[in-house]
């Protein structure tokens, strides 16, 4: 290709302004984030449940209210269409195929919270056809419900069951409306986000803040001080299917 | 458009049988409108078993369209003269059979509107990107094959040079379509049923006993309902190469089942263990199961014994229920297997609805549309021709 004079002054001018430009967005967009409150960034989120204190109130669904009302977590009559964020499973369902006929008495049948698990080699990321659904730099596995075409790979793909698809419309089932977070359309998938909307204003997920017994403890893994590597260095704990490799980063204390 | 004027003229009976297809095509579409504005909870698919009917379908003609090669093959590679009349309906077969497959996808789509999305963020990680490459190189492969080789059949010249790469690469191309179907279910770790390596040759040797078989019947009805006749020998082959992918898929079933059982692993064996013997009460499939493996082991027993499998009564039969055996296997219990019971150990069952049915019918309808179309102008090109 030949560039004439004319033509070479006119694209460096081009390409002179598109410079300035970007160095404008860019002084723009940090002021703005400068009037945001000053959280660190986490290096790797995980999350850390307390068996014993979960099981002082069987019961107890404050998390799980919260994090509905939250999300706007439709509610469905019929199990199959169900879209269940974090939600209860008996043990056994929790931490297969163990089957154990003797062991802690309380544990079997006991309910435990679960909810994505936010893994570190995720399959849903690596099966997702459209990179609708991707791990973030601080291990939050998320999900763009705008570029989800809604094939459910990666609900074939989680080895949690973690992830719900929208059977039919989810907004007439929404009980009251949460309106500074969207609903969903029907014919995607969604899961839980470990709330990054609400860890960018320094405040920990719904279902954290709203576990009366402390049973759910959040934080920051690559954090040598914090409360999650405290509980985890002291304390005996396991994963779901380990095996898998797929690294979970949700862990619960024995 | 290309030869399409021969498609337009025919019999009474031809029309007929054309109205029939659009009438169930017409009813399907009425049923997808329907669950485009409802959304997929229309069917009978639910949290736990997200694919059914519809991906069960896309898998097993994925295998209908690679059994194309069964006839390419031994054709262009071993120079078979044999099949050099029926070539051309394995490969039109392999160009429906796509089709349909494309459209099963299609309507399991929750948000259809989106699809392209696949194409405006190319994924290489995920092996629907790959399927949807495989799938569409091989329609475009057979598209062009059969064109160009009907064309110089009508002009009676013989096929250009440059086809014969083309051909050549559709082989290896046939192979790939189903073994990254293959890869679509037993790459995900927490799905056991499919977590085997023997997964991609067991879809393989069932799509080159399903296909060929239905390849048999088609040449039976045209040898009936036209003045074309394929001839006794192609289909006595072919019936070779049914007897052999029927033996191989059984063994590598059986192969599977020993792993499985003697391994003893539960989450390996409950699989099997809800579609043979239902889990929890749950049993809607049981029978299914038993009769394909009924179908399947009666198959063996007709394609097996020479006398039977030379006379063209029995092998009618025989292609039927080996095309149904099959069907079940994979157009049924193999994927909604897979799902029951759920990584949390539910069971639940799933069975399709209408509306589910009769989208998945007009899918089969366009299927057969499409190779009615494509074989009368085959046919009538022949006529002229001669």
């Amino acid at each position: 290709m030949r560039v004439g004079r004319k033509e070479f002054l006119r694209l460096s001018g081009l390409s002179l302004l598109a410079l300035a430009g970007k160095k404008v967005v860019n002084a723009i967009t940090s002021a703005a984030q400068a009037n945001k409150p000053a959280t660190r960034p986490a290096k790797r989120w995980a999350m850390v449940i307390d068996i014993k204190r979960c099981l002082q109130e069987q019961g107890c669904t404050l998390c799980i209210n919260a994090c509905n009302q939250v999300h706007n977590v439709p509610r469905f009559q019929d199990r199959r269409h169900e879209v269940k964020w974090i939600w209860k499973e008996a043990f056994q369902h929790v931490f297969p195929p163990d089957g154990a006929e003797y062991m802690v008495a309380e544990l079997p049948g006991a309910p435990l919270p679960v909810f994505c698990n936010h893994c570190d080699n995720p399959p849903c990321v690596r099966v997702c056809p459209t990179q609708a659904t991707w791990r973030r730099e601080d291990g939050i596995v998320m999900m763009d419900w705008h570029r989800c075409i809604g094939c459910r790979y990666c609900v074939a793909g989680c080895p949690y069951g973690s992830r719900s698809f929208n059977w039919v419309d989810p907004r007439p089932h929404i009980a009251r409306l949460t309106p500074d977070f969207p609903t969903r359309a029907k014919g995607v998938v969604e899961k839980c986000t470990l709330c990054p909307e609400r860890l960018a204003e320094g405040r920990p997920p719904a279902c954290v803040e709203a576990c009366k017994p402390k049973a759910m403890v959040f934080g920051d893994l690559e954090d040598p001080a914090s409360e999650v590597r405290g509980l985890l260095n002291t304390r005996y704990a396991i994963r779901r299917k380990p095996e898998l490799g797929t690294r979970p980063q949700v862990y619960y204390l024995v | 458009m290309f030869m399409f004027e021969k498609a337009v003229v025919g019999s009474r009976r031809y029309w007929v049988w054309l109205l029939c297809l659009m009438a169930v095509i017409g009813l399907g579409l009425i049923s997808y409108l329907h669950q485009l504005a409802q959304g997929l909870g229309v069917t009978g698919l639910s949290r736990d078993v997200t694919w059914g009917l519809y991906i069960a379908q896309f898998t097993f003609f994925v295998g209908v369209a690679a059994s194309a090669v069964m006839v390419v093959l031994p054709y262009y590679l071993h120079d078979y003269k044999v099949f050099g009349r029926i070539t051309i309906l394995g490969e039109f077969l392999a160009i429906s059979a796509v089709t349909m497959c494309m459209l099963f996808i299609f309507v399991d789509m929750g948000q259809p509107s989106r699809v392209l999305n696949i194409l405006r963020y190319p994924t290489p990680n995920s092996m629907m990107f790959w399927d949807m490459i495989s799938l569409s190189g091989y329609l475009l492969l057979n598209a062009v094959i059969s064109l160009v080789t009907l064309s110089c059949e009508r002009k009676g010249v013989a096929p250009p040079g440059w086809i014969k790469p083309v051909i050549l690469l559709s082989i290896p191309w046939a192979v790939s379509i189903h073994t990254v179907t293959a890869f679509l279910y037993n790459g995900l770790p927490g799905r056991s049923f499919w977590l085997t390596a023997i997964l991609a040759p067991r879809f393989l040797a069932s799509a080159f006993a399903a296909g060929p078989s239905l390849l048999i019947l088609l040449c039976m009805i045209i040898r009936r309902l036209t003045s074309f006749d394929p001839g006794r020998k192609p289909i006595r082959k072919l019936s070779v190469i049914v007897t052999y992918a029927m033996i191989v898929n059984v063994f590598f079933v059986l192969m599977e089942v020993f792993t499985v059982f003697y391994s003893g692993i539960p989450e390996h064996m409950e699989h099997f263990r809800y579609l043979f013997a239902g889990l929890e009460g749950n049993s809607s499939l049981v029978p299914w199961m038993w009769t394909s493996v009924t179908l399947a082991v009666l198959s063996l027993v007709l394609l097996i014994v020479p006398r039977f499998r030379t006379n063209d009564r029995v092998l009618a039969f025989t292609c039927s229920i080996v095309f149904l055996s099959l069907w079940i296997d994979k157009g049924l219990g193999l994927i909604v297997g897979g799902f029951v019971p759920s990584p949390l150990g539910a069971v639940t069952s799933y069975a399709p609805t209408l509306p589910e049915i009769s989208i998945t019918s007009a899918v089969w309808a366009i299927g057969f549309l499409m190779i009615t179309v494509f074989y009368k102008i085959t046919l009538s090109v022949r006529e002229s021709v001669a």
